[in-house]
């Protein structure tokens, strides 16, 4: 982490960069001090917002003026070694490929030169790093998506797009959080809410987190859906394996 | 009920100082655009300082009051009445059942807040009572007020200790130039000497687009080095945002979390008090300052909310 800068945002935060690039190595990096970050407990610290590159502290100066907060950051840059950093969790998201709830799954396909079940194959074997969320309440900014299925987006955005919907933009693919007009190729759509503000974790993933889609027929989806609807429902997560 | 909304004015939302800790969720904090009158208003009731309010917005609303509590308006003017008298500004003000508070027309700034003694009895959603529109969330139903809307204080204090010492002066002076404070950066490496000497130099105007989100400048082109965009970070409330085009725009309480543009500067949070008093016509000239500039401004700000909160406890014998 020898490249680290701290900019200047404000007087009531600030920003650690650790690279100018989008890549895993930089996203780790960023999780792994955050965790150590929040460990520390350091008073008058208010929130940490992870994104691509870089980590917004947001802090208050009457409990923590800059030049503290900067020697506390910077002291636990060079402790970051011996801290120990749990692996990513990963989190399964049950999705229901094709038909009405994915009607752009045929153009995907076809875009692809592969056949439907091949879209879906592919989709769902990766594990998508979580660089950020951003643009809306619950919305991931996700990477690794194979290039054999990117897709361009619509050329006309549809109004209203459900929550849950799965869709491909160009490289991207990720959920919509919200009902929303957009204009992603939609393949699937997830019984699970990434976001509701009255739950009690109202946003499932974070920044740093893997997302791995999986399969599910109409009645998997469906008895998922009840659950979710009744406050049962648990997300499966499992650790990542190093690679 | 306690009040009742008539009319509801162009914008009147209710905020308190923000939704903190969910935006590395992608959820906008909201909250107060001049953070600094909410909490006067509310500290001349006994409120916390962050007690939720009410917004009000250049045109406001028509209120009807079906309950006794203390009121206090602070902020921007838009010429408010009660029962038809003109309504003081930045005291504590008593209101019967069946008084009706209208607001007549912008006179200086662009909002008013409007705060009640005991708070307003609305849910608080992720930690906060701030309305974030755009995902309808806080508030009231996530939305801005609408007529025949009701609303209900939460623990009226209809006897308010010494009501008739709760007066401060009037705080917000309008400008015909407002020198807003900024400490340089997060991007400020991304311009050209020339870019950044304009920045520090000329008055730009503010346009006709300004709301919660933001407020768009007009005036001299700032230039970059190599183009506006960055690859997405963080945003402050009061950074000044550059895209490729040169002129700047200030992000507001509603701004996205993350965006992709340059940010030149971020406005003091000292100066947020003129920031949210900005409107169409508007001028404004960028002052750098130091962080431990702004820092001591704020401490200053701070040590007024408190010279008053204890000048009220004083008075009540605490």
């Amino acid at each position: 982490m020898e490249n680290v800068r701290f900019l200047l945002t404000g007087d009531t935060s600030l920003t650690v960069e650790f690279g100018n690039e989008i890549s895993e190595a930089i996203n780790h990096d960023i999780r792994a001090y955050k965790i150590a970050l929040e460990k520390a407990g350091v008073p008058g610290i208010v929130e940490l917002v992870p994104t691509y590159r870089s980590l917004m502290v947001h802090y208050d100066p009457a409990v923590l003026p800059y030049q503290e907060l900067r020697e506390r950051l910077e002291k636990l840059l060079d402790d970051m070694g011996e801290i120990e950093i749990p692996p990513s969790p990963v989190l399964e998201i049950p999705v229901l490929y094709g038909g009405e709830m994915g009607p752009d799954l045929p153009f995907v396909a076809e875009h692809a030169g592969l056949s439907e079940e091949e879209v879906v194959q592919i989709h769902s074997s990766a594990e998508y790093l979580i660089y950020m969320l951003g643009f809306t309440p619950g919305f991931t900014y996700l990477g690794g998506m194979s290039e054999k299925i990117a897709t361009p987006r619509l050329k006309q955005p549809r109004v209203k797009i459900p929550a849950g919907s799965v869709g491909i933009a160009g490289t991207q693919t990720g959920v919509y959080p919200i009902d929303s007009p957009g204009g992603w190729q939609l393949i699937g759509r997830t019984p699970v809410k990434m976001y509701d503000p009255d739950r009690e974790t109202p946003i499932l993933p974070e920044a740093g987190q893997y997302i791995k889609f999986y399969p599910v027929t109409q009645e998997e989806y469906d008895a998922i859906r009840k659950e979710v609807e009744a406050g049962t429902y648990v997300l499966k997560t499992h650790a990542r394996k190093e690679v | 009920m306690s009040i009742r909304v008539i009319q509801p004015g162009v914008q009147t939302t209710v905020q308190d100082l923000g939704r903190f800790g969910y935006q590395q969720y992608g959820v906008p904090v909201a909250g107060a655009m001049d953070p600094r009158s909410l909490k006067l208003a509310n500290i001349l009731l006994d409120n916390d300082p962050g007690e939720a309010a009410l917004e009000i917005t250049i045109m406001g609303p028509q209120l009807e009051f079906t309950e006794p509590n203390y009121i206090a308006l602070t902020g921007g003017d838009l010429n408010a009445v009660l029962d038809g008298k003109p309504m003081p500004r930045y005291e504590a003000v008593k209101v019967e059942p069946g008084q009706v508070l209208r607001f007549l027309g912008l006179k200086n700034g662009c909002r008013a807040y409007l705060a009640f003694a005991g708070g307003l009895d609305i849910p608080a959603v992720m930690g906060s009572r701030s309305t974030y529109m755009k995902a309808k969330i806080g508030g009231y139903e996530g939305r801005k007020l609408e007529a025949g809307d009701e609303l209900k204080f939460r623990a009226p204090q209809p006897d308010l200790p010494f009501p008739e010492r709760r007066k401060i002066g009037i705080d917000f002076t309008p400008q015909r130039q407002y020198d807003l404070r900024v400490i340089l950066g997060p991007q400020d490496d991304y311009f050209t000497e020339a870019g950044l000497e304009t920045f520090c130099r000329e008055v730009y105007t503010v346009s006709a687009q300004f709301d919660r989100m933001g407020c768009r400048l007009d005036g001299t082109v700032i230039e970059h080095k190599n183009g506006g965009d960055i690859i997405s970070d963080g945003i402050a409330m009061g950074a000044v945002q550059v895209p490729t085009a040169g002129l700047p725009i200030i992000m507001a309480a509603d701004r996205q979390t993350t965006g992709g543009y340059t940010k030149i500067a971020t406005v003091i949070s000292a100066d947020f008090r003129y920031l949210g008093q900005l409107k169409g016509g508007d001028k404004v000239h960028f002052v750098p300052v130091t962080i431990e500039q702004a820092q001591n401004s704020r401490m200053l700000d701070e040590a007024y909310y408190k010279m008053i909160t204890d000048y009220f406890d004083r008075d009540r014998g605490l």
